[in-house]
């Protein structure tokens, strides 16, 4: 990494922390894409069939899962492996209250998040002292055993047969039945959840993690204490997979320990990866490529899509060093923004 | 005390055997990471290649004659995937060491989903060769025969890898890569190839730890995943690069692996981990790790 780039994000993520720092509102052109997929997004149902409109709700179910993802390995330059953990956490915490308690709106989602969130502040504690290789192991390893826990606490979550027997999701009592509506459900869940993780990124505190992805001791210097960022940012990506896992038990209605295991988090980095780190926007599109082969393709390919998805990861890691973010090598902003998948110098 | 011991004497057996498995598997992971910097995530992978090579041989029948074949083949063949891995980890050589963990990633998708194609998704299991199928009895208890050869076998080959490692001029150079390898490269020694022979062998030892762990796990999908968590938490504990880790580690993870899961199943994974954190919060290099690491 070149000083000048260090010292120009560093700046950036000192000023940004200012008040009254230099900030101007996106202007209307640059929302206008995000606006024109909002709107396309939400018709989907009316021109889609009921399955294709079912593999859609699954894309953005894994989007906002890859894009959680991104906030630790894009942004604050911490690549997880055990993500799915948190993930899985959502997904059996949602199952369980709507089965036990109720499934009435958003109450099992925001027990989902809860659950996440505390997954990800009880092991994250530990994962977030190290750093680069060692972080990727110890995530793999809470990882495991959170997909081990699943397996084997069977009175709780049905064990290898997984969770089953999940009520649809309840608004107002009326339970949503149709594709469509559980798909407009789990749009609006996740596209507040891309809001607020895009939030999370511009504000003053996600200036502060890009300056610790770039120069840790530098942020350190500067007297911010980069152990407690990276932690906030831990908990709130583990928060915000387990919303995702929420929205996947209240899609899927049925919850397999292979959801919290390592292939779901190896997925969710290979979208990441293929998407591109750090922009956010491109983890949602590789998040499509995964769901579209894994689960749209795959039925053709007899089951194998995860062998396509592994051929992909090869060739992004050596063809698309900076993912679809940086094919489209889009704003100066975006390019000054070193991509620091490891975060290793 | 005495009558605990007693009492989890196979349980105890066990978790050696465990450990002389994970010591072959770990102890090229910790090396190649250690002197090469490439975190092999194919290293599961390649450790059920070699399970299902002991299947294609031993199916119809353990022989010995099957299982020596096993063995060589599987060695071979790990020697060709760890030449490969260093010929395809070369181009990311400059970028940073998450890419080749990603890259050894993907391949380990592909080979995983490949062995899948190939032998389906039923748990095989695989037979011990004739004369060790058995049971044997052993302070007292009826103990398989196969399992205390594994024990064996661990033992040999920890020791043969620490005088390789600690006692010739070979190991020498390994340790000194450890340390610093800018120095042994500026001295006049072609680090690509020092590299090729590292992975190659790395690569061999979780093969043929795949053949000789195959007739206690047999080989099904998702076991490469598991045998390759519990060699990195190994690795972690031991410390990277250190042979004397990777020993201390496989044994205590085997212990905790098997009396864990003996005396109180549920909360087994947790004990893992809380293994893991309790040793990473008091030396986080590990038990054996280098002062500094090129990783982190």
């Amino acid at each position: 990494m070149s000083a000048t780039v260090a010292s120009t994000v560093a700046d950036t993520a000192v000023s940004a922390g200012r008040p009254g720092g230099r900030r101007r509102p996106p202007s209307l052109l640059r929302a206008l894409p995000a606006v024109l997929a909002l709107v396309l997004l939400a018709a989907a149902p009316f021109f889609l069939a009921p399955f294709a409109t079912t593999v859609l709700g699954r894309v953005l179910v894994f989007a906002l899962f890859a894009v959680s993802l991104d906030l630790l390995v894009g942004v604050t330059g911490l690549p997880s492996l055990g993500h799915a953990a948190y993930f899985g956490a959502g997904a059996y915490t949602a199952g369980l209250v709507s089965i036990h308690v109720t499934s009435e709106g958003l109450v099992p989602v925001l027990a989902a998040g809860l659950a996440g969130a505390v997954a990800a502040a009880a092991t994250g504690w530990l994962a977030v002292r190290s750093s680069g290789v060692f972080f990727l192991m110890l995530t793999l390893a809470i990882g495991e055993i959170v997909f081990q826990l699943a397996t084997t606490l069977d009175s709780v979550t049905g064990g290898s047969n997984g969770l089953y027997g999940i009520p649809a999701v309840r608004l107002g009592g009326t339970p949503l039945t149709l594709a469509g509506h559980v798909y407009w459900f789990v749009l609006a869940v996740a596209v507040a959840g891309f809001a607020c993780l895009w939030l999370v990124s511009r504000s003053p505190v996600g200036g502060v993690l890009r300056g610790i992805r770039d120069n840790e001791p530098r942020l350190r210097s500067l007297g911010y204490s980069p152990f407690r960022y990276k932690y906030v940012a831990f908990v709130i990506a583990g928060a915000f997979a387990g919303v995702a896992g929420g929205l996947f038990a209240a899609q899927v209605r049925l919850v397999t320990p292979s959801e919290a295991g390592f292939t779901t988090g190896a997925l969710a980095l290979l979208a990441v990866v293929l998407g591109g780190a750090g922009s956010l926007w491109g983890p949602v599109l590789g998040a499509a490529v995964v769901v579209l082969v894994r689960d749209a393709l795959g039925p053709t390919l007899d089951g194998h899509g995860p062998l396509v998805l592994g051929i992909v990861f090869v060739l992004a890691v050596y063809l698309l060093p900076r993912g679809f973010a940086g094919l489209a090598g889009v704003s100066g902003a975006l390019r000054r923004r070193r991509t620091a998948r490891g975060g290793t110098t | 005390m005495i009558g605990w011991f007693d009492e989890n004497l196979v349980s105890i057996l066990n978790g050696f055997a465990i450990g002389s498995l994970l010591f072959i598997l770990a102890v090229g992971l910790s090396i190649v990471f250690g002197m090469m910097d490439v975190l092999n995530l194919a290293h599961g992978a390649l450790f059920l290649v070699g399970a299902y090579l002991a299947w294609s041989l031993l199916s119809d029948g353990a022989t010995w004659g099957g299982f020596l074949a096993a063995l060589g083949i599987a060695a071979l063949v790990g020697l060709l995937a760890g030449g490969a891995l260093s010929v395809m980890t070369e181009p990311l050589a400059r970028r940073p060491i998450l890419d080749q963990a990603l890259l050894t990633l993907g391949v380990s998708l592909v080979v995983a989903e490949v062995l899948s194609i190939v032998y389906g998704n039923d748990a095989l299991s695989v037979g011990a060769p004739p004369g060790l199928a058995e049971s044997v009895s052993f302070l007292g208890r009826s103990y398989p025969a196969y399992r205390l050869a594994l024990i064996g076998v661990g033992l040999v080959l920890a020791a043969v890898v620490y005088v390789v490692v600690e006692r010739t001029s070979v190991g020498a150079l390994v340790r000194a890569s450890v340390a610093d390898r800018e120095m042994v490269s500026a001295m006049g020694i072609d680090n690509r190839k020092v590299k090729v022979a590292v992975l190659g062998i790395g690569s061999m030892l979780a093969t043929v730890a795949g053949v000789l762990g195959a007739p206690v796990y047999g080989a099904r999908p998702g076991l490469d995943d598991t045998i390759l968590i519990l060699a990195l938490v190994v690795v972690v504990i031991g410390g990277l690069g250190s042979v004397k880790g990777a020993l201390v580690g496989a044994l205590v993870i085997g212990q905790v692996e098997s009396l864990g899961r003996a005396l109180l199943p549920d909360v087994a994974s947790f004990i893992l981990f809380g293994t893991l954190a309790l040793v990473l919060v008091l030396r986080p290099r590990g038990l054996f790790g280098p002062r500094k690491l090129a990783g982190t």
